[in-house]
């Protein structure tokens, strides 16, 4: 997510909006994003519902067993439709943001 | 003559720098994030100021030494290893999400809260202005979270 507001001003110019997703709570968000300085869009899905609908639950790997996501990246067109997955196999590594731009300039 | 072991010290202290150094350092640049190299490279020093010092300890003849020696380099291993399993192991332990949406298919529409407290639905995501002009895209990130 580092790589992602490095690359912020690239990835809005190509009218990428960068949006992460996690069961944190809006509270929890708050506070990383003023740690961290990002400016993107911080979701919260505490019951795992949409984790759950991407089929991304890592079960049990939360505080006191509770479900968490995976690491996992989409990319998303204007028509909604999946343009580009990252799953990654080792949840030290993580998409890049280069990764995405480059992607995103297929996008109409 | 009683002498400071300092290879055993040095090496065993490395290998503790060394396993915090990823969490602290490495694990915010790509590079030296998606493979450890530059705690591998460090975790090499680590082991062979380790295997120096064992073995000057060994050539002593305090009995004292060697059993000290031998217990800080097993420390030392332990540290190492629990490394090298956290990331290649551990780090493995996913679940495969084959049910995750593909290319080409149609994203599943949620509404979540956003961290001011704002219902956010995708299809507003997908039609808000980016810069001033309607998006081309969205790029979801999920993680695992903070909690």
């Amino acid at each position: 997510m580092r790589g992602i507001e490095q690359n912020i001003e690239q990835l809005r110019a190509q009218g990428i909006r960068p949006v992460a997703i996690s069961v944190d709570s809006p509270e929890t968000s708050r506070g990383l994003m003023q740690q961290q300085g990002y400016t993107f869009t911080f979701l919260s899905d505490p019951n795992a519902e949409t984790i759950r609908r991407y089929d991304l639950v890592h079960a049990g790997q939360g505080e006191g067993g509770h479900d968490i996501a995976r690491p996992a990246e989409f990319l998303v067109d204007s028509t909604g439709t999946v343009r580009w997955i990252h799953l990654t196999e080792n949840y030290w590594v993580r998409a890049r943001a280069e990764e995405v731009l480059e992607v995103s300039k297929l996008l109409k | 003559m009683r002498r400071f072991n300092w290879p055993l010290w040095l090496g065993f202290l490395l290998s503790v720098v060394t396993f915090f150094s990823y969490f602290a350092v490495f694990i915010w640049y790509p590079v030296t994030r998606d493979f450890p190299w530059a705690n591998l490279l460090l975790f090499l020093v680590a082991a062979v100021l380790l295997f120096l010092g064992l073995r000057r300890a060994f050539t002593s003849d305090r009995r004292r030494s060697k059993i000290l020696a031998a217990f800080v380099t097993t420390l030392g291993v332990v540290v190492i290893a629990f490394f090298l399993f956290a990331f290649f192991i551990g780090g493995r332990q996913l679940p495969a999400s084959s049910g995750a949406p593909q290319v080409g298919q149609k994203a599943p529409d949620f509404t979540l809260t956003d961290a001011d407290g704002k219902s956010v639905s995708l299809n507003e995501l997908l039609s808000t202005p980016v810069n001033g002009t309607a998006p081309k895209g969205v790029l979801l990130v999920f993680y695992r979270g903070y909690w």
